[in-house]
């Protein structure tokens, strides 16, 4: 499945909810878009809700790596929300949980901002 | 109930294009034959993953995304194993000079993790000079206790 992504604001926040997959080729164009779309327009901070992914490749943790890495030089917060068993597996095994700030709750992850 | 399919083949070959649709397909094949050896879900996840970073590996890597060259799957039954080799055209690597991703300074790169997750999800992993020349992956699940290998002939 193709990813698809859909951004929705609460305050300054940007909550990006994705489903499909992130994977070479489309799926990482995707989330690369978005990202870089959200920053043009000064939004930075950025929560990625990826209850609906279901599947991550070495490629698309390559682009959350970059996501985060952007993110950070425009002075803003990335999170990464809701990660399904088989994503937050690779984010282990890669030792990126060390890197991405990952929530589990919306509700804290909005709270979790700094001003 | 269904019962476990012992697969037949005892070995399949596929030439795939150096095109980013062969990643999917090659994914799917494997994740089709694991199925039919009896692996449980989780272990046709990781199998059909490690594939996809093979693939992945031989197309940006060892091709060069060139759509001249092909890159090979096999998959075998030898003794209590799945092998999957994957061969491209490239020129090779050496496995020793692939950094390690979970080391410090290499953590925020954008990419270079593929290697490390075949070798986290599969039992046994090497590379070595393939048959056209170029790198020629080589990795290795068990199989599930309750389903032998096929016999030779």
């Amino acid at each position: 499945m193709v990813l698809r992504g859909t951004c929705r604001q609460v305050g300054e926040i940007s909550v990006v909810d994705f489903s499909g997959k992130i994977t070479l080729g489309e799926g990482s164009s995707v989330l690369r878009r978005m990202i870089k779309d959200l920053l043009d327009q000064g939004q930075a901070k950025i929560i990625l809700n990826l209850e609906d992914v279901d599947y991550i490749d070495s490629s698309g943790i390559g682009e959350l790596v970059v996501a985060h890495s952007a993110v950070e030089t425009a002075k803003g917060e990335l999170k990464l929300l809701n990660l399904t068993r088989r994503v937050r597996d690779i984010v282990q095994i890669t030792r990126l949980f060390t890197v991405f700030d990952i929530q589990t709750d919306e509700a804290a992850a909005l709270r979790s901002f700094t001003n | 109930m269904a019962r476990n399919v012992v697969p037949t083949t005892q070995s399949l070959e596929v030439t795939l294009e150096t095109l980013v649709e062969s990643i999917d397909l090659a994914e799917s094949i494997v994740k089709r034959v694991s199925e039919a050896s009896g692996f449980d879900e989780d272990d046709i996840h990781r199998i059909g993953m490690a594939v996809r970073e093979g693939v992945i590996n031989a197309y940006n890597y060892g091709n060069s995304q060139d759509r001249q060259k092909k890159i090979v799957l096999t998959v075998e039954f030898e003794g209590e194993k799945m092998v999957v080799r994957i061969a491209d055209e490239g020129p090779g690597f050496d496995l020793s000079q692939v950094p390690d991703p979970l080391a410090e300074e290499n953590l925020l790169r954008t990419s270079g993790r593929g290697i490390f997750i075949i070798k986290a999800f599969m039992d046994e992993f090497t590379v070595q000079r393939g048959p056209q020349g170029g790198a020629e992956i080589v990795m290795t699940k068990k199989l599930p206790q309750s389903v032998p290998a096929p016999e030779r002939a």
